[in-house]
């Protein structure tokens, strides 16, 4: 990597780094806003030339948001539904990828293939089923048809790319766990659980993405018990589209986004080192 | 299926794990396999089937029972000339959507090996802050930015109260925006992780032999990193062509008089909202079969290459 750095010369470097930076500024631009925008009382949001910073930040929009009814609760429901497809799908998909790199049996190329066609199902047309299953089975309106389907969705990616990290850990280490004596399931657990833990992060992000995200399910679900609802609904209470109150869709929106960039800022590292793993065999 | 040939992959040498292998691997797959097959295969199952049945409102409260139509909900579909229209965008769309996210995230991977730490990691957490927001309030945001009311888009270009959802292409083009840098990141960072862990001294044994740098590119790294620009170019492929969220947020539902309908969108529209569950479902088989030949023909491409699975 050094030698492609080396190879530079020292004014396009200059420029490389300067365009960087503006690049990086486009991109974060659209958040600062929508932050800033939370921020700014109403007058300011509403004038004819924005300003790129606030006279007077103001928590307005935030005590319109959180006084909504029950944004708390919409709050904790994301945060346990995303918690538990992301523990779930995790140890489940662990498991899988452990069983389709480490051993070799029949249909075993056929499960890989069919992992990766499951990935094409179009989810939003799944939602027709999925609704009659979940009232058969009595879980309209409980967090539980929100989690079930999401934990399926998330599986096969996570299987997917957690093949790359489990096949990276050298199998002389398992010989040598079952020289001293280890059972296959304390090796499992004890041993390639923790090694393969950096890419088990890495695949969570993207199951905890797409459940922290879902507002089709919650919308199509919950219909009757709104205590059981998600964030992505309690946003759309401030989004109509003919007059929008667009401070407390940014504050909504501030809120919803801040939980998944903590997340991210957290795992960062792993998920960075974690990708180039998961794809180089 | 036949293993794929050759390569180092393929000798079976006595795996430790596979001592009594038996009914284990099956017994670790079982968890998936099992929420696989209940909440993936049979809903896709029962798709199939609802396709095939005039499935209304009526049906749905069980006032009516379902009434078979065989293909009638394709038939129905095939003649209309709103679906053929809609698949040409839903192409369109989806196409514009991968080529730009692929072009902008490689092109930005290159550009973050070229730079040293400070406006590496600007450009790193710039782009993991995208790829974090929500897809719903990456929506609302990106609206608001074009609003042409209180947008500072408008404002800055001097486009006054320019309605950027009202035009088809204008409004196509905006989810096109916000999809490209939600989705940009995963490809810049998967592709930078991947040039990174190409190991240097295979870089400078060619830079020794005295391989110019388009040379090494060529045939040093490309190779390398073939795997890697696959497995991003699916999964572009396969989420681009599932957009939904941005587009219902954005076009508010699917554009002025369903000018922006792509066919998941048109796939729940008829089913929830003119509650044409049946014909509703015929679509979403329609968009699933699409989707498999992609990923097939990619899946030859890959054996083709030689490609281990």
């Amino acid at each position: 990597m050094n030698l492609l750095r080396v190879r530079v010369q020292r004014p396009w470097r200059l420029a490389a780094e300067v365009s960087a930076l503006l690049i990086a500024a486009a991109v974060a631009f659209p958040l600062y806003w929508m932050v800033l925008s939370a921020f700014e009382p109403a007058g300011e949001i509403e004038s004819d030339r924005p300003r790129p910073w606030t006279l007077s930040p103001s928590l307005d929009a935030f005590r319109r948001v959180f006084g909504q009814q029950e944004f708390g609760r919409y709050f904790a429901n994301s945060l346990i539904v995303s918690g538990t497809v992301v523990a779930v799908s995790a140890v489940i998909a662990f498991l899988a990828a452990t069983a389709v790199t480490r051993f070799r049996f029949r249909f075993r190329t056929t499960l890989l293939i069919m992992f990766l066609v499951a990935q094409t199902v179009p989810v939003e047309a799944l939602t027709i089923p999925l609704f009659f299953l979940m009232r058969d089975a009595g879980q309209l309106n409980t967090l539980g048809s929100l989690i079930l389907p999401h934990i399926a969705f998330s599986l096969p990616f996570a299987i997917w790319m957690l093949r790359g990290f489990v096949k990276a850990v050298p199998e002389a280490l398992e010989e040598a766990a079952y020289l001293d004596g280890a059972s296959r399931g304390r090796f499992l657990w004890q041993i390639l659980f923790p090694l393969v833990f950096p890419g088990l992060v890495a695949t969570s992000v993207f199951s905890f993405i797409s459940a922290w995200n879902d507002f089709l399910f919650a919308k199509s679900f919950i219909i009757s018990d709104t205590s059981q609802s998600t964030l992505p609904m309690a946003l759309l209470v401030f989004y109509k589209p003919d007059e929008p109150d667009w401070g407390g869709v940014m504050a909504a929106s501030t809120v919803m986004t801040i939980p998944v960039l903590v997340f991210f800022v957290l795992v960062q590292r792993r998920l960075v080192s974690g990708l180039g793993g998961a794809v180089k065999d | 299926m036949p293993r794929p040939r050759g390569g180092a992959a393929d000798v079976t040498a006595p795996r430790p794990l596979e001592r009594g292998v038996g009914w284990t691997p099956w017994l670790y797959l079982a968890p998936a396999l099992v929420v696989l097959g209940g909440l993936l295969v049979y809903p896709v199952y029962q798709l199939g089937l609802i396709s095939l049945f005039r499935y209304t409102q009526a049906q749905v409260s069980g006032g009516e029972p379902a009434a078979f139509r065989g293909a009638g909900n394709y038939a129905d579909l095939f003649s209309d000339s709103q679906f053929w229209q809609v698949l040409l965008a839903t192409v369109v769309f989806a196409g514009a959507c991968v080529v730009s996210t692929l072009v902008v995230g490689c092109a930005l991977a290159v550009l973050l090996t070229r730079v040293r730490a400070v406006p590496r990691l600007a450009l790193m957490l710039a782009a993991l802050g995208a790829w974090a927001t929500p897809a719903v309030t990456g929506s609302t945001v990106w609206l608001f930015l074009f609003d042409p009311d209180f947008g500072p888009v408008n404002r800055v270009l001097g486009l006054g109260d320019h309605s950027w959802t009202y035009g088809r292409y204008s409004a196509f083009f905006l989810v096109l925006l916000e999809v490209v840098w939600c989705s940009f990141p995963f490809v810049m960072v998967t592709v930078y992780a991947g040039i990174r862990a190409v190991p240097s001294e295979v870089l400078e044994a060619a830079a020794l032999d005295g391989a110019s740098q388009w040379r090494i590119w060529r045939s040093v790294l490309a190779p390398m990193l073939r795997p890697i620009l696959t497995v991003v170019t699916i999964q572009s492929v396969i989420w681009d062509f599932k957009v939904f969220t941005q587009i219902y947020v954005i076009t508010n539902g699917g554009g002025i008089a369903g000018q922006n309908l792509v066919l998941n969108v048109y796939a729940y529209q008829q089913a929830f909202a003119s509650s044409q569950y049946g014909l509703g479902s015929a679509i979403g088989v329609v968009m699933l079969l699409i989707l498999l030949a992609v990923t097939l023909v990619y899946l030859r491409l890959l054996r083709r290459q030689g490609e281990e699975l």
